[in-house]
């Protein structure tokens, strides 16, 4: 296909990595040829003017989100990039189904280390990893979880190779963000991109807060007819604030902050205007350790006393479970097709990444030896934070990471440097390939649900394979073909 | 299908106060708008100084030793951040209010506040300047207006409403009260003809700075006095910022609170609201002028405060306390 010099594409090179609008891939190629050649039609300068008036409209919209790695907390709204990344639908098959299981393996693990422990008593995975785990709570020993669901919202980082293959880099158990952006991206491209969307077969995203509201009502505690399900939010300071918001909005449930629940003989109320009503189901995002200051951390002032003590009593239930951190530790992540295998009886159909466990002294050697390769990360931390990435890493930079492997070996793992697929992005200098990945979204009740696609994060420096929005990234509206059919 | 679902006690408070913020904003831009129009040539910074009474800011001005000229009165409303009776801290504790209800608001409701707040928060002192000045109160007017248009139009009408609604209103009595209290602080001259002419154009100052010119010419006997003008303000249910039909507004809203919602806790306070009434309605405005209009602007500012902390008791209190009224008793612990 030819194109001109005054297609937008004209200059686009893809380099070595596979690009998710311009790669070849299972289907007839027809949906991305649509897609391109629909914003040539638009034209590199209203192509500009648009996506400018979509972030104008994020931040009149309030939707943003709050940065604290500076000197002061600073609203920012989350880059928009306005050229969508494109899921086929048989691509959507198989990673909706690798996510189910990756679930129903999460969960089967969860229950397992804190009841019996089969998987450790078996030898499949270290007690020490579990038990030793800063994520591990000895409280959750023997809880009653209604239908084994610890997880009931699950973030699932996905990357995708050079030769296509999609991979788990990364689970997100505890309280998984993005997905607000998922909804209000698509919103944002109907109303600034008619024209690109026209006639597009795509899965919707808009179901997410009835899905969710239907789980959370199904985990209610056992013979509560009605229950009424809250949202627990830290406030307007944290920085996921609006995908609160989002989700209480969508939910239609009160979005809550510790002080506006009281708990009284083992039962949680909220304080409205007529009294103190009852709550059943709390969604919280929350971290554990804030949850309850006569259980964890004493000075919180965020959580609500008591709380945990009327969840053991059956009163009221927690999304997700208390404890799950363990689950989506770095360092548990290398066992995962294990732990897939030993509760499921299957093969992972989402492969891992190689992953190098430093607390193992073959993994630390072979770590030491490859730093200027690999990417070095901590195992208890998320957002980005204290990674190095080998080939990109000063001398100074791998020293000082060598430093800190042979100092504390166990809080670090090592994966090869993936290449990230990348999907054409709209830059100062035209459409260029910027990396990306998925997060798809999984709500689990009683049963799993995907949402179709999932947050597309995209790193909007040149060459940067870092995508959180901490570290200067951006997203895009992930379309999900509903069939192979073209538009 | 309309269920009745619960309404967190956090957000009532904070319906009350976002409202309440809003209509001192609004209200704020008018005293300003109006004081310009009818400075007395040559003795500016007395007639900029009246807007620091009505607004009981003497004190603030004292302690923090502000020259009181009338550039110095403009800055400490529309500009200084630190006063908590000016716009910029209204603004802002309006949008912090809206920022906790954006899961009960309206996106449009927020939307738009973030947005005049943002604006807002660009007046530089040249927009003081001149005939500027008018242009920015009629800006801060419209964008308050804007503001009452989208709610009416968008925010559901449960008891979020209603304390929406209440929050408001005794905002907008106590506001048309202070306006009321600036002829007391006026100075005219000591008799005759010019003292009649002195005093109509004042009186014809505050009727414009609560929108009532017109009206109350419409409704007013030829040859008016300033008795006439003040019975307009406080007591004609038709005139939308008079005291009367802000009480009898939030009667009803109160009434309402209680049958359909159920809320018990409504009797302290549609007590003090019946007393506001009697007070208004119990004797004739000749009267209450010859026993001294600011002793009873005064009275009833003291049962809109005692009205408005029977509603933050009966609703709001158990969880968040007010903090100790102020002199105005309008300020929010945050």
């Amino acid at each position: 296909m030819q194109f001109s010099p005054d297609d937008p594409f004209h200059d686009y090179d893809q380099g070595a990595y596979f690009c998710e609008l311009t790669s070849p891939r299972g289907d007839d190629g027809a949906t991305a040829a649509a897609i391109r050649a629909r914003i040539g039609a638009i034209g590199l300068d209203a192509l500009r003017a648009r996506a400018a008036a979509a972030e104008t409209e994020l931040i009149n919209l309030g939707i943003t989100f709050t940065v604290y790695s500076e000197a002061a907390a600073i609203d920012r709204i989350l880059p928009f990039d306005c050229i969508p990344r494109l899921v086929t639908a048989a691509e959507w098959t198989g990673l909706e189904a690798g996510v189910r299981q990756r679930v129903a393996a999460l969960n089967a693990f969860l229950h397992d280390i804190y009841h019996a422990g089969h998987i450790i008593r078996d030898g499949t995975i270290p007690a020490e990893l579990v038990y030793g785990n800063a994520n591990y709570r000895p409280e959750m020993k023997d809880f009653p979880i209604r239908f084994g669901t610890y997880v009931h919202i699950c973030g699932t980082d996905i990357v995708r190779d050079a030769a296509g293959t999609f991979m788990v880099l990364e689970d997100n158990a505890r309280t998984p963000s993005g997905v607000s952006y998922v909804v209000e991206n698509r919103h944002l491209m109907s109303r600034a991109f008619p024209d690109l969307m026209a006639g597009m077969k795509l899965r919707p995203v808009d179901d997410y807060g009835r899905r969710l509201l239907e789980a959370m009502a199904e985990i209610a505690p056992e013979g509560v007819m009605d229950p009424q399900v809250v949202l627990l939010s830290p406030g307007i300071y944290n920085s996921a604030y609006f995908e609160h918001v989002f989700l209480a909005r969508e939910m239609g449930v009160p979005l809550v902050e510790g002080p506006d629940l009281v708990v009284e003989d083992d039962r949680v109320y909220m304080r409205t205007t007529a009294g103190r009503r009852p709550v059943h189901t709390i969604y919280r995002r929350i971290g554990d350790d804030f949850l309850d200051p006569t259980v964890f951390r004493a000075e919180s002032l965020l959580g609500v006393p008591g709380l945990i003590g009327a969840w053991r009593r059956g009163t009221v239930t927690l999304a997700n479970a208390v404890g799950t951190g363990v689950a989506d530790d770095k360092a548990v992540y290398a066992y995962m097709p294990r732990i897939i295998r030993y509760y499921l009886g299957e093969e992972a159909i989402l492969p891992n990444v190689e992953t190098h466990i430093c607390r193992e002294p073959e993994g630390l050697a072979y770590t030491l030896d490859r730093l200027d390769q690999l990417v070095v990360k901590p195992v208890g931390e998320s957002g980005g934070y204290g990674i190095t990435i080998g080939p990109r890493a000063s001398a100074a930079q791998l020293a000082a990471a060598r430093a800190a492997l042979i100092a504390d070996p166990s809080n670090w793992i090592s994966q090869p440097v993936i290449s990230l697929s990348v999907g054409p992005t709209l830059t100062e200098q035209g459409i260029r390939p910027r990396h990306l990945d998925l997060r798809p979204f999984a709500v689990t009740g009683r049963d799993t649900w995907v949402l179709p696609g999932g947050l597309s994060r995209v790193a909007m420096k040149e060459g940067s394979l870092v995508v959180n929005s901490s570290q200067g990234g951006g997203s895009k509206d992930t379309w999900v073909l509903d069939t192979e059919a073209t538009p | 299908m309309s269920r009745h679902t619960p309404l967190l006690a956090r957000y009532a408070e904070g319906l009350f106060w976002m409202a309440r913020y809003l209509e001192r904003v609004e209200n704020l831009a008018r005293l300003v708008d109006v004081t310009q129009t009818f400075e007395a040539p040559g003795r500016e910074a007395e007639s900029w100084f009246g807007l620091v009474r009505i607004n009981a800011d003497e004190a603030t001005f004292a302690e923090r030793d502000i020259e009181p000229s009338a550039e110095a009165v403009k800055r400490f409303y529309l500009l200084d951040p630190l006063n908590p009776t000016g716009i910029p801290a209204s603004l802002e504790s309006a949008r912090f209010n809206a920022r906790t209800l954006r899961p009960l608001i309206s996106t449009e409701m927020w939307m738009h506040l973030n947005v005049f707040h943002r604006d807002m928060t660009q007046i530089a002192p040249e927009d003081l300047q001149g005939d500027n000045l008018s242009r920015l109160c009629r800006l801060i007017k419209e964008g308050v207006q804007t503001h009452t248009g989208i709610t009416e139009g968008t925010f559901f009408r449960d008891q979020g409403w209603l304390f929406y609604q209440l929050g408001r209103l005794i905002e907008r009595a106590d506001q048309t009260t202070r306006l009321l209290d600036i002829r007391y602080h006026l100075l005219v001259p000591a008799a005759g003809e010019e003292r009649r002419v002195a005093e109509l154009t004042q009186w014809g100052a505050v009727l414009r700075g609560a929108a009532g010119y017109h009206a109350f010419r419409r409704v007013a006997p030829a040859g008016f006095t300033p008795q006439d003008v003040v019975a307009f303000l406080l007591t004609d249910t038709a005139f939308p910022r008079s005291v009367l039909l802000c009480v009898e507004q939030m009667d009803w809203l109160l009434g309402q609170l209680r049958s359909r919602y159920g809320l018990r806790g409504t009797v302290p306070a549609l007590e003090r609201s019946e007393e506001l009434r009697a007070g208004l309605l119990g004797r004739p405005v000749e009267r209450i002028v010859a026993d001294g209009l600011h002793q009873f602007l005064d009275g009833v500012q003291r049962d809109l405060i005692l009205l408005a902390g029977e509603i933050g008791t009966a609703f709001f209190r158990d969880w968040r306390p007010l903090a100790e009224p102020s002199s105005q008793g309008q300020s929010q612990s945050a």
